[in-house]
Parts: C-alpha cells; structure tokens; sequence
C-alpha cells in the first residue's frame, strides 16, 4: 500500500514552476476560501502568461524587470477581484497575443489550433487507403506461375534439376 | 504506383527546408505592437524639468515621436546623441522618463543635451505599462489625432533611421494635408 502511494504520488505529481518573488504575493483577506480561489488564479495566470520581453518564460518564472511589474500588476488586479478573462485582456491589449501561452482561437491561429488534427486525419486517410489497396491485389501462388516463370524462380532459389541438396 | 508519387517525400523535404531556411531570418523579438493604430493611452503626469502637468491631449495638433528612456538604460545613452541631432533638424519628441529617478534623470539631460520637448515623470511605469512597453528604448510615432502609428523597439539610429524617416514624414505630410 505504501509503494502504491508513493507511485501515485510520483505519477499524479503536477508540474508546478515556483513564482520568483513568490513571498511578496499574500493573499490575506478576511474570507479564506476567497483568498484560496485568488491564489489559484494568479498561480494559474503567472504561469499561462508570457513575459513579453522573453522569448519562452513565463510570468512566474521570468526575473526580467518588466515580468516583475506584471507580476505585480497582476497581484493587483486578482486581489482587487479582477475575473480571468478582464486581466488577460488587460494584458493582451497592451502586450498582444504574444503574451497568451494559450492563443484565441480565431483566423490566424486556426492553423495552429486545428493543424494536427487535420495533419491526423490525412495520415488515418492514407493509411487506410494503402491497407484497403494491399487487401485488393490477390495473393499470389506458386501454381499460378507459367512454366518459364517457374523456371527462372528456381535458377534463382539454386535448384538444380531435382536436386535439393543445397 | 504512378512514378510521380515518389516525389512527394522529396516535395515535402524541400518545402520544409524553405520554411526552415525563411525563419533563420526573421527576428523573434519582433513582436507586432498591440497599440498600432490605437489612440495613446490616457496619462496625467508631471514633467522632469518645468513639473507641470501634461495629459494626452498634449500630443495632439502636431506630430510626435514619444520615446521611452532611463538613465539606468545603456541603449537610451548610444541613441541619445542620434535624438538631440533629430530635435535640432525640427522633429519633435516628447520623452516618458521609465521607472527613473528624477536627479539622476535631469542631470542626464543637463549634461547630454535635452532632445525633448518635455519628458514625462512615469516614475510607477503606468504609463509604460498601458504603452505596452518592454523595455527601453522604444519610441512610437504618434500621428496629430494623437493616434500611434508605428512603435520601434530598440534605439533609433543614423542607419536604422531611413526608413522611419519616411513614415515620419508621411505623418507630417498627413497631418499638413488635414489641416489645409
């Protein structure tokens, strides 16, 4: 039982990034629940944004000056009760798209959401083809070979007039 | 098996290669600016040097360049000389001084020569932060709605300067036009 903990726990483990400065972000209102909900959704945020001046860091785990001022502004906005979808067009209206690690969906990024998928379905299509074609050509025998055709598949294979002692 | 199918692995070889071969040359940090053609961000600040207090409206009936500085920013001190030659050739800028200090900020000024009509005191960086701005330099080229027109990130230079020369003097055109 214990090694099945153990193995679940190493299995289930999320992946979590510490926030640099993690300290200076205290949620400490006067409803709990409230501060847990706020605390989930600057983790989350600070995670799921980008550091507009780095090219692959996120929010949480950037030191880049200007994602400490975001991180900040961020703080802010969730402990003033700021929604989700408020503070990241916040962001995006300032940073751009760059900064969502999780693009809208919309007609530039159709591509990128939809791209695998169709790239999926085109290798089931062709597989399926290929199989069905295989399936279609008859198998062959060794009776249906002519008389020359016999011949020369036993010059090839060594056969020597009846004589198997190869 | 048509013959020509066994092209396409090759096909598709060579349009990968290109596409490959095209992003060894772009610029990753050349993120498109959310604030083209958007109307400059509401502030209300003092200036470094007189200290009164300017707004938006202040960039309007007349075509700026608004470039973001610090003395802390090694780039800002390589364009400023490039700035102040601009200024005496008539064009007109307006600094937003960026998460600076004051005394430091107005000593840079005193000794270097000031390019700015005025430098705006963005000591908290929220008027940065509502410009978008990522670090310093960058300078956008407002057009005389008060509307941006154009960002460039990083210092602005006698060889990087032709082509923003041309969209500066589309917007001095543009706004002559209007005004006739």
């Amino acid at each position: 039982m214990r090694y099945f903990v153990l193995f679940a726990s190493i299995l289930f483990s999320t992946f979590s990034l510490a926030i640099v400065d993690g300290h200076e972000y205290v949620f400490d209102g006067e409803n709990k629940k409230e501060n847990e909900a706020k605390a989930e959704l600057f983790n989350e945020l600070a995670q799921e944004l980008r550091c507009p001046k780095c090219q692959n860091q996120n929010l949480a785990d950037s030191n880049a000056m200007i994602a400490g001022d975001l991180r900040r502004e961020l703080y802010q906005q969730v402990k003033a009760g700021g929604d989700e979808q408020s503070i990241i067009d916040f962001m995006v209206d300032r940073y751009g798209e760059f900064v969502l690690y999780r693009p809208k969906v919309n007609a530039m990024t159709y591509v990128l959401w939809y791209g695998p998928i169709a790239l999926l379905v085109i290798a089931v299509i062709c597989l399926i083809v290929i199989v069905r074609k295989r399936k279609q050509q008859p198998e062959l025998d060794e009776a249906d070979l002519s008389e020359a055709q016999k011949k020369r598949l036993d010059e090839l294979l060594g056969k020597d007039k009846g004589d198997d002692h190869v | 098996m048509k013959r020509w199918t066994l092209f396409i692995p090759f096909i598709i070889f060579v349009l990968l290669g290109f596409l490959l071969w095209r992003a060894l040359y772009l610029d990753p940090k050349d993120i498109p600016s959310a604030l083209v053609d958007k109307t400059f961000p509401e502030f209300n600040l003092p200036t470094l040097v007189s200290g009164e207090t300017k707004t938006q409206a202040s960039l309007q009936g007349d075509v700026h360049l608004v470039n973001v500085w610090g003395t802390w920013c090694i780039s800002c001190k390589v364009e400023h000389p490039f700035l102040v030659k601009l200024a005496q050739q008539g064009v007109k800028i307006v600094g937003v001084n960026y998460k600076d200090e004051n005394e430091p900020a107005r000593q840079w000024l005193q000794e270097l020569g000031n390019p700015y009509l005025y430098s705006v005191d963005d000591e908290a960086g929220t008027l940065s932060m509502d410009l978008g701005v990522t670090g310093a330099p960058e300078t956008f080229f407002v057009d005389s709605k008060g509307v941006i027109r154009h960002k460039h990130q990083g210092p602005i230079t006698q060889a990087n300067w032709a082509p923003l020369e041309k969209i500066w003097l589309d917007l001095v055109n543009e706004a002559k036009g209007g005004s006739q």
